[in-house]
């Protein structure tokens, strides 16, 4: 009998499990500068950023934890802010994450919104706080309050997708 | 969710191992990325290469988004022009009226300049654009204002030479890539321009607040002469921009100056040009003495 074919049943090839997660972040990442839209401010949440949380938030050992270095720097190059930044910010982040899911046994829907929307408050002010280091402290951080709070209310959706995203990669043949 | 069971590898000294190698990358990265972000602040040019490779992945795309759905301009903008509708209504009328007024006042004048010009036979400055493109697209996901601009190095385009729009200022060339170019806006938080009171020559200084208005502020601290209606141009001290391109209007007085709306706005402008940077020997070639000078003119 011929063993060539898909079997039923059988699960995602190893590519697929690898490749959907980090294209999604990449894609989101570099999604802002594809839009015909010039912004007079920070408008639109960090769709790469908000992702790279919800993945590590759903599926916390999917990744190693050094994982921010490459996809920070991939976000970096489509932000505008200064190369570094992100690949600083998010490697703290996802260690904040793995640090979290050790402390909280049980950890719900809302501890992951908590969770998500603190780290984007700290990464997006940081991020600011870096690219602008002479202007007025307090200007620059009300810069990106709104941005923050769109973020932080639009954490549930987020993790939606990501749990549509989580279902293609395992969807069995 | 439950605890993740693997967190603790056991006894298997190579997981042991690997977890901890994982960890001594990341935040060794960590810092690394920091320092070289704190690097980039301080040194932006060292960088521009590897940014202009990715506009030139993300250019593509964009130029297709925009002639699918045309440009999306100022979501913010539109949100708050509802909300308010009514005084502004009642602001710009009376504006209006103004205007109107003054652009009797100045045809006048400017026949009479023209007159005096030719009686002296000076002549306008060569104010032909390098180069013209329209922006693309934006970041804005950052609080750093950068727009990307259709032309690159195949038009000519390089770092530092002035960008506008019909109606004013947009910014400057930051980096120039083989077929985009990214400008720095008027209104990012870093971007400073000198500038002067079209009325009466004020020097002053414009710096953006990185929410599409500039703050103004003059040179002398004593008093604050800015009035809401105030046009500022630029005044072409310390070269790079060249005088006279409106840049301003000023909204609101401040305590430490005033509050200003860019002319042109970056989101609705349909093409912008690329000037040639405003250079000294420019400076000496301009005949006309004084700031007062409501064109740029050379001797013959």
């Amino acid at each position: 009998m011929s063993q060539k074919g898909p079997r039923l049943g059988e699960p995602a090839s190893l590519w697929r499990m690898r490749i959907v997660p980090i294209a999604s972040v990449m894609f989101a990442s570099a999604l802002p500068l594809m839009l015909p839209l010039i912004a007079n401010s920070p408008v639109l949440p960090p769709l790469g950023l908000l992702f790279f949380l919800c993945w590590q938030l759903l599926r916390a050992e999917m990744w190693p934890v050094w994982i921010g270095l490459p996809l920070g720097l991939w976000d970096d190059l489509f932000s505008g802010a200064p190369i570094g930044t992100a690949v600083g910010l998010w490697t703290l982040a996802s260690i904040v994450i793995a640090y979290s899911s050790q402390r909280i046994y049980w950890r719900g829907f809302f501890h992951d919104w908590a969770i998500a929307a603190l780290l984007v408050a700290i990464v997006q002010s940081l991020a600011a706080l870096i690219t602008h280091p002479h202007a007025d402290m307090g200007r620059v951080l009300g810069l990106v309050v709104p941005q923050i709070v769109i973020s932080a209310l639009l954490v549930p959706l987020f993790m939606r997708l990501t749990g549509k995203f989580d279902n293609f990669r395992l969807k069995r043949r | 969710m439950a605890r993740p069971a693997h967190r603790r590898p056991g006894q298997s000294r190579k997981a042991q191992y690997s977890l901890f190698a994982a960890y001594v990358i990341a935040v060794t990265g960590a810092v690394a990325g920091l320092l070289l972000a704190i690097l980039s602040v301080v040194d932006p040019v060292g960088f521009a290469q590897l940014r202009v490779a990715s506009q030139e992945i993300a250019a593509p795309v964009a130029r297709a988004s925009r002639s699918v759905i045309g440009s999306i301009s100022g979501i913010d903008d539109t949100v708050g022009a509802y909300v308010r509708a009514g005084t502004q209504n009642r602001r710009l009328r009376k504006e209006l009226a103004d205007t109107r007024r003054e652009l009797v006042a100045t045809s006048s004048l400017q026949e009479e300049n023209r007159q005096l010009k030719a009686l002296l036979k000076l002549q306008e400055t060569d104010k032909t654009a390098l180069a013209n493109g329209y922006l693309l697209t934006s970041t804005s996901t950052s609080s750093k204002r950068i727009a990307l601009l259709s032309i690159g190095r195949n038009l000519g385009v390089a770092a530092g030479q002035p960008v506008r729009g019909a109606d004013g200022l947009i910014g400057r060339v930051l980096g120039a890539g083989p077929s985009v170019s990214q400008v720095l806006l008027l209104t990012d938080v870093d971007n400073i321009v000198p500038i002067r009171r079209a009325r009466d020559g004020l020097p002053a200084l414009a710096s953006g607040r990185g929410n599409g208005d500039l703050d103004v502020r003059t040179l002398n601290i004593a008093n604050n002469p800015f009035k809401p209606g105030d046009i500022l141009v630029t005044s072409g001290t310390g070269g790079l921009y060249p005088p006279n391109i409106p840049v301003a209007i000023v909204v609101r007085r401040q305590d430490d100056g005033a509050l200003a709306r860019p002319l042109a706005d970056p989101g609705k402008v349909d093409a912008v040009s690329v000037l040639r940077p405003y250079t000294p020997d420019n400076i000496e070639a301009q005949g006309l003495p004084g700031p007062a000078a409501l064109a740029p003119a050379k001797a013959p």
